[in-house]
């Protein structure tokens, strides 16, 4: 069996281009540049297009504009950029683009190191829009999942017409590694669902159905998109009743559905005292402390990997700590995601073990925090 | 061809604005070209010039402040037939002034028309990059002490093909528009007229004026005659459809050696920027993935291109490698001061069965290891072989890579000149006496 040697930037590129993404732009940044390298390598050649935006507003904007003529469309950046992005990613949310953004994140904060890896930003991708109103975040932890993960992230983004994140790392989009291409798990791809018969509304829905069918500008059928709070009819409304039905839809078609997408990995441990959660690069890490803690007797561990951060996959929180006492939260910042994790299992059982200071967590730091607490 | 117009949603502009005469010249322009409700995208932006879209049944696209251009060129790069009419205000120019200049240079083919009314409409009046120093707006003095900027000219000398100037009030804006929509290519329309919510309120303006003072500026009439070329799009089609796939394109690769060894080996490649660090360790996995081993590879380096540290980690193992971080190497390629400073840790962790392969006289952190000390100066090899050169001394000690694994893994990597240069190392780093007298510190 032939063995693949990739980045995880390269990796994301294969995905995107096997679940049918065919416009891609971005702006020059490190660590997320080898994406747009490894567009240039792909769409062109496949009648797709790339273009290099002037800054990350364009990037994104064009993005937007293409989505919306119907391409599967991507972009890709790291926290900086994410920064500019902000107020797209608002419009994405509220006029129901699909879009796949891939913040291959550097240690921070503000233009930070630009060569070091973290995960300062889950928080920032889950809050960093006007309105609140919630988006999808995935967090792959190494090259096969950068695969995987970018196929169910273009799935998502055109199934629920939203913009969907992939939360990757220096750590992982830079980092080389063997892998056999034959045995990625590669989703089916699937599109948006499109209009057909009748009057167009570009924001209606039909009854017991929370995504509006789609239909591209440029076809046959004129078609309205509108950043504004906006009717079923895409123009803009004040009307209380629709604004708050119409927020209440973007909402209830993310979040009542995770349950589809809770992406994870659960190394269970009978008897395990400690339940270790962790995402991103960090999940090696912990997956290597799981086997060590494990070869001192009495003290097994489980170890959850979350690969979906966003909505929190609550349910599945809350069935892996059964019987657990304690739970070990492990990230690479100063500790964000471990808000969750107290707010869904309380605080007194959740302790937390992070740094940010541009290296990886190694598994002898995590095998010590679950000994010694 | 019937108007464009929205027959359900009339027009919503101030008594007077200028505005409302620039939304009929548009919809004349459309009709004169014939354009029916899909063959045509209206792109706008925040300001009263957002309102455009609604007042059109045609494609309409509404986005965020001064962005409606960059929102227009993944429209027209997805949909090529689409003729795609965008509608800024002055207040979008000042904004996304960065996305004015670049549509100016890329030339892909749209339409901006520009409604300067010299002020924000729709915030209460405040100067915009267009306001005269005189006038009085809601921003108190601070327009006093900046310079309007001419947008034609702007965009003229940003590369803009076609640049027209005219006030809201000419009767033949309608066919400059036909003539700005028509052109394959971008076109900037700068039409100036009075916004009567604030602006004209404030200060006395009226259309003649507005000529008067278009008469002081350099005229535009359409064709910027040194700025002709072809259009981005079809040029993109045409370079892209001529281009050869691509080169880069991922590789598998199967082993077809045995196993050198059986154990997991860290391996730290320590140089400066320039040293090809990175590309020493590329080919060392490639190596090791010839022989049956799995890899990672993470460089280390700083931002700086050609100064700095240059560090290369890899671990090669016949079995899968979870965490990727090396704390503990089994062997270290130490060819430059600046990343063994980076790296000064690794030494003291190094056991004693751990090798440090080190250019001669670089000063080394206490180590345990076994030190492999390699005169490549004395050698005449240059700064930019010693990488190579030094993989090829492990080779020949056939831990962790064998010399046939070595230019195996050449051979995937490099081709043509880089190739023989490649080769042509190897053997003249076969020629170095070795192993060396082993030394510890």
């Amino acid at each position: 069996m032939g063995l693949l040697f990739i980045d995880g930037n390269q990796a994301v590129a294969m995905g995107a281009v096997h679940a049918g993404c065919r416009f891609f732009s971005a702006y020059p940044i490190t660590p997320a540049s080898g994406l747009l390298a490894a567009m240039l390598e792909r769409l062109p050649a496949m009648g797709g297009i790339v273009l290099q935006g002037e800054d990350e507003i364009a990037a994104i904007g064009s993005c937007l504009g293409a989505s919306m003529a119907g391409m599967k469309a991507m972009t890709a950046t790291s926290g900086p950029g994410i920064s500019l992005y902000s107020e797209n990613i608002s419009f994405a949310i509220g006029g129901e683009i699909p879009l796949v953004i891939v913040d291959v994140m550097r240690q921070g904060p503000s233009t930070g190191a630009a060569t070091l890896g973290a995960d300062g930003d889950v928080q920032f991708l889950r809050w960093g829009c006007s309105g609140g109103l919630p988006v999808i975040v995935l967090a792959p932890g190494d090259v096969r999942d950068c695969f995987t993960l970018t196929v169910h992230a273009f799935n998502l983004a055109e199934r629920l017409r939203c913009p969907v994140f992939l939360a990757s790392n220096k750590e992982i989009g830079m980092t080389r590694e063997t892998v056999a291409f034959e045995s990625i798990d590669k989703p089916s791809v699937s599109g948006r669902k499109h209009h057909q018969g009748g009057p167009f509304l570009p924001f209606g829905v039909k009854e017991g159905e929370e995504v509006p069918a789609f239909l591209p500008i440029g076809g046959p059928v004129p078609v309205r998109q509108t950043s504004s709070t906006h009717g079923a009819d895409g123009f803009i409304t004040t009307d209380p009743k629709q604004i708050q039905a119409g927020v209440d839809r973007l909402q209830r078609k993310i979040e009542s559905h995770v349950a589809d997408f809770m992406f994870h990995e659960f190394e269970k441990r009978e008897g395990a005292g400690t339940l270790i959660v962790t995402y991103g690069v960090t999940a090696r890490a912990a997956k290597v402390a799981g086997s060590m803690v494990l070869r001192d007797p009495g003290k097994p561990v489980s170890v959850l990997v979350l690969k979906t951060l966003w909505p929190v996959p609550e349910q599945l929180l809350l069935q892996a700590v059964e019987g657990v006492e304690r739970v070990l939260m492990v990230e690479m910042n100063l500790g964000q995601y471990v808000h969750e994790l107290r707010r869904v299992l309380g605080r007194e059982r959740v302790h937390f073990l992070g740094k940010m200071d541009g290296r990886l967590i190694s598994p002898g730091e995590i095998a010590k925090a679950v000994v010694h607490g | 061809m019937a108007s464009l117009l929205n027959a359900a949603r009339p027009p919503a502009f101030c008594p007077g604005c200028a505005h409302e005469r620039s939304l009929h010249a548009l919809d004349r322009a459309f009709e004169t070209l014939a354009l029916g409700p899909d063959e045509v995208a209206v792109v706008s932006d925040i300001g009263c010039s957002g309102l455009f879209d609604t007042f059109f049944a045609a494609h309409t696209f509404h986005g965020l402040h001064g962005r409606a251009l960059t929102y227009a060129a993944g429209i027209k790069m997805a949909q090529p037939q689409l003729k795609v009419v965008v509608t800024m205000g002055d207040g979008g120019i000042g904004i996304g002034g960065a996305h004015l200049l670049a549509a100016c240079r890329r030339n892909l083919d749209l339409t901006l028309l520009v409604l300067n009314n010299f002020n924000f409409g729709m915030t209460g009046g405040q100067c915009s990059c267009t306001t005269p120093p005189q006038a009085v707006v809601a921003s108190g003095f601070l327009n006093a002490l900046e310079q309007p900027i001419d947008i034609c000219s702007v965009a003229a000398a940003a590369g803009a093909p076609f640049v027209g100037r005219a006030s809201a009030y000419q009767p033949e804006l309608a066919r400059l528009l036909s003539e700005a929509i028509g052109y394959e290519g971008f076109a900037v329309v700068d039409i100036w007229g009075l916004c009567t919510g604030h602006y004209s309120r404030r200060n006395r303006l009226t259309p003649d004026e507005i000529e008067r003072d278009m008469a002081t500026l350099p005229t535009f009439t359409g064709l910027v005659a040194r700025n002709q070329r072809s259009e981005y799009g079809a040029r993109y089609r045409r370079v892209r459809d001529a281009s050869a796939a691509g080169d880069g394109e991922e590789y598998e690769m199967a082993a077809i050696f045995p196993l050198p060894v059986k154990d997991r080996r860290e391996i730290a490649l320590l140089g400066a920027a320039g040293d090809r660090i990175n590309s020493a360790g590329s080919l060392l996995a490639h190596a090791a993935i010839l022989g049956g081993m799995q890899a990672t590879q993470k460089n280390d380096y700083d931002i700086t291109v050609m100064r700095g540290p240059s560090v290369s980690e890899l671990i090669l193992s016949p079995e899968p490698i979870g965490y990727t971080g090396v704390e503990r190497p089994d062997l270290v390629v130490a060819l430059a001061p600046e990343g063994v400073r980076r790296k000064a840790e690794l030494f003291a962790k190094m056991a004693p069965t751990g090798r440090v392969l080190c250019e001669k006289g670089l000063v080394l952190p206490a180590t345990a290891a076994r030190l492999l000390e390699v005169d490549f100066k004395r050698h005449g090899f240059r700064r930019t072989e010693r990488a190579l050169a030094a993989l090829v001394l492990l080779a020949r000690g056939g831990d962790p890579i064998t010399l046939a694994m070595l230019e195996g893994g050449l051979r995937r990597i490099s081709r043509g000149e880089i190739l023989d240069a490649g080769l042509d190392l190897i053997e003249r780093a076969k020629a170095v006496p070795w192993p060396p007298r082993e030394s510890q510190q």
